[in-house]
């Protein structure tokens, strides 16, 4: 028994010093939460989950459904603020600063934590407007020139430029399911944010626009600190370094995506892994 | 005898329904076993159904009217040949043989009359029994048919969704060709206004489009108003267009910024009474908004004229696009309340996610989402506002005076309307008619104002969805 945990630890350092080859950095934590509570009304929906989320990188939750991923996800850009039945306690920091703190500007916040959901939800506005909607509400552009610049980068970065770049004033609702979704990570992009969270992007995907986005969202790790909620393990494993299982409220374990999938600590894990429940 | 009619029909329809889910059972149930039907045993029962009920009605509908024309024809030739060449003597005639015939004729009746109401009745009653009977025999023919029709193979499912087709087809036709007949009859009597050589006192098209003056009552004395300045509709135009925009103006800020805070801001509970309250508005009959116009809000707008040193007519054009402007208020909130509601919440979300405050977001996102809605809601209430008449009659007077002027008193076209028809008139007067004119105009106006919401709302439904 305590042979296996040296072992484990082993693998994790290992791990670590992979991906910080990969990224060329040690991976400080961007996102820490400690002792974080949710409620919806009398509902306790997350019990004490406490996370360090890496810099640089693709850290996805998993679960079965109801099990609080989501909830989590949206306390780290407080979109929990806009449902009125819900509370929030405990701390969450970003880069060292207390997200919940009263004087915090929410807007700002939510500029820096960008967010991608599950259904695309275009603005019903041309392919342009959309992604430049972010930049305009920030003022994040002085003229016309740089804000195309803007557009252009960030459906560049999202890998959406070839296929639009000629209609830029279509609809954004115009697009396929794929293409919609690859927009709204470029709107999301284009707000420069340090954050991308992303809840289940896939699920109302075919496997073809999946596999274009999983490939996006492994290019774009390097750049951002990336958080994703998924139902498939098997996307969690290819496009996650880190995993955390998250389990009726509670987070159950957590830790380097290859460990989590081939060693996993808590019998819990091992059961939703192998396919037991879920 | 109509009642004994559908009496009969009512009473065929259920025998045929029930003898069909009978017969459909039965056959169901063999000797051997169940069998399957192809179709339920209630769809032969609709079916069968409604092969008596259709031809049944379709007897009465065409029977009555040639049974009403062959009684009145038999009871005319009791009179004269000049009387029955003459429509306007023979319509009078046979108004008193149908008034004696049913025993409601007043004063003495002569022998011809007598003897034509006597033809009158006893036709009228032969011909129902005959209608009658001949709508059993068919009933009765439908029942049979649907009878032999029914074995396990007869796809009664699928024969009676054409029935459903035809029923549906039918309803629609009756609303289109009602509009149809309205909106023709009021164009053929318009034709009539302006070129039937019979009607004393005509304006040209001309005169009637472009005249600035209104002022009927002078063509009605015979000939000798300036029939030129008698009918001139731009003041009515004029007037309709300010009350209609100074209720606008009133209406679409207040009725689109109650409905964003009612959609968006408004808590469940304000949301749950604040609501119908605003939707109570639209129920106050237009009457009563009109005294409130005249007594309480046309005396306000006057003394605080004063005070401000204006000379304000007691009846103001503003004073009635102001309440009429209430009035719309629940057009408008209302409707684009229900669209602010269905645009999707996953668009908010997108836009909060960003970082847009909740107004940017209404303003950016919500809005333009929801836009094509409104425009509607705008377009329904104006629509509304131009065909309104009471609070304007009570409120902004009859003066037809061609002003764009809010403090003075104005007319509509819809109120004109009403003014020409009131009291006794000979239906042919140039004055009747213009009423239809002007019927025409405004029907033709908001026609165009549906065209152009509708054009408007499909541009942005094309950039938008
Ligand atoms: N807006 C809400 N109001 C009340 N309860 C909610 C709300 N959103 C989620 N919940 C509850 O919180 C729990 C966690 O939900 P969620 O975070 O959406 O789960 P997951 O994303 O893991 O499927 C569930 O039991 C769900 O019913
Ligand atoms: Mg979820």
């Amino acid at each position: 028994m305590e042979n296996r945990a040296v072992d484990l630890s082993a693998i994790e350092r290992i791990e670590a010093a992979r991906t910080a080859q990969i990224t060329g950095a040690a991976r400080p934590a961007k996102v820490v939460a400690e002792g974080v509570d949710v409620y919806y009304g009398a509902k306790h929906a997350l019990k004490d989950v406490s996370v360090d989320v890496p810099d640089r990188g693709v850290m996805a939750f998993i679960g079965p459904s109801g099990c609080g991923k989501s909830t989590f996800l949206r306390c780290i850009n407080r979109m929990n603020d806009t449902i009125p039945s819900c509370r929030v306690t405990g701390k969450i920091t970003i880069d060292d600063q207390d997200i919940y703190d009263p004087a915090l500007d929410v807007v700002q916040l939510r500029a820096r934590v960008g967010m991608v959901f599950q259904k695309p939800n275009p603005f019903p506005k041309s392919i342009f407007d959309n992604v430049a909607y972010g930049p305009r509400i920030h003022g994040l552009s002085t003229n016309k020139t740089e804000l195309d610049q803007i557009v252009q980068m960030s459906l560049q970065k999202a890998g959406l430029w070839e296929e639009v770049k000629d209609r830029l004033q279509d609809s954004g609702t115009s697009l396929s399911g794929g293409q919609q979704q690859r927009l709204c990570i470029a709107r999301a992009i284009a707000v420069s944010p340090d954050v991308i969270l992303m809840d289940e992007p896939c699920s109302a995907l075919d496997p073809i626009a999946t596999a274009k986005v999983e490939t996006l969202i492994d290019e774009l790790r390097s750049q951002f600190c990336i958080i994703i909620v998924t139902h498939s393990m098997q996307q969690a494993a290819r496009v996650s370094q880190r995993t955390a299982f998250f389990h009726l409220g509670t987070l159950v374990e957590e830790g380097p995506t290859q460990l989590i999938f081939t060693n996993p600590k808590d019998q819990r894990t091992q059961d939703y892994i192998t396919g037991r429940f879920g | 005898m109509t009642v004994t009619y559908f009496a009969a029909l009512c009473a065929l329809t259920l025998a045929a329904y029930i003898i069909a889910v009978r017969r459909s059972s039965a056959i169901a149930n063999t000797a051997n076993g169940r069998q399957r039907l192809h179709s339920l045993p209630t769809y032969h029962g609709l079916l069968a159904a409604s092969l008596v009920i259709f031809p049944m009605i379709a007897i009465f509908a065409l029977g009555s009217p040639i049974l009403s024309h062959e009684a009145a024809t038999n009871a005319l030739s009791h009179f004269p040949a000049d009387v029955q060449a003459d429509a306007m003597r023979a319509g009078a005639t046979l108004r008193d043989i149908r008034n004696l015939a049913a025993g409601q004729h007043s004063g003495e009746a002569s022998d011809a009359l007598r003897a034509a109401a006597d033809s009158y009745n006893s036709t009228s009653t032969q011909g129902a029994y005959i209608l009658l009977a001949a709508g059993i025999a068919a009933a009765l023919l439908g029942i049979a048919i649907a009878f032999r029709l029914i074995s396990p193979q007869f796809r009664a499912r699928n024969h009676f969704e054409k029935v459903v087709n035809v029923v549906l087809i039918a309803c629609a036709a009756v609303a289109i060709l009602t509009t149809i007949g309205i909106v023709a009859s009021v164009l053929t009597e318009t034709l009539r206004f302006f070129f039937d050589p019979h009607i004393k006192g005509r304006p040209t098209v001309t005169d009637f489009l472009f005249g600035t003056e209104w002022n009927p009552q002078a063509a009605m004395r015979a000939d000798q108003g300036d029939i030129k300045t008698a009918y001139g509709f731009l003041p009515l135009l004029t007037g309709t267009l300010l009350i209609t925009f100074i209720a606008i103006c009133v209406a679409g800020p207040l009725g689109l910024l109650s409905a964003i805070y009612l959609a968006e801001y408004a808590s469940p509970k304000v949301r749950a009474y604040g609501k119908p309250v605003l939707e109570i508005l639209a129920g106050i009959p237009t009457v009563v908004l009109g005294f409130f116009a005249a007594l309480t809000v046309a005396p306000m707008i006057r003394g605080f004229g004063q005070y401000l040193g204006l000379d304000v007519a007691s009846e103001s054009a503003l004073a009635a696009g102001l309440v009429m402007g209430m009035m719309i208020i629940p057009f408008i909130s209302s409707l684009s309340d229900d669209v602010i509601n269905a645009v999707p919440q996953s668009l908010r979300d997108g836009s909060a996610a960003l970082g847009a405050t909740k107004s940017e977001t209404i303003r950016q996102v919500v809005l333009p989402a929801a836009l094509p809605g409104i425009v509607s809601a705008f377009m329904l209430a104006i629509s509304r506002a131009i065909g309104e008449t009471m609070i304007v009659v009570m409120a902004a007077g009859l003066a037809a005076n061609l002003t764009f002027n809010p403090l003075e008193a104005v007319t509509t076209i819809t109120v004109q309307i009403k003014t020409l028809l009131v009291g006794d008139q000979e239906f042919d007067s140039a004055k009747t008619l213009a009423a239809f004119a002007l019927g025409f105009v405004l029907f033709f106006v908001t026609l165009m104002l549906n065209v152009i919401a509708l054009r408007i709302v499909r541009k942005y439904r094309e950039q938008y969805d």
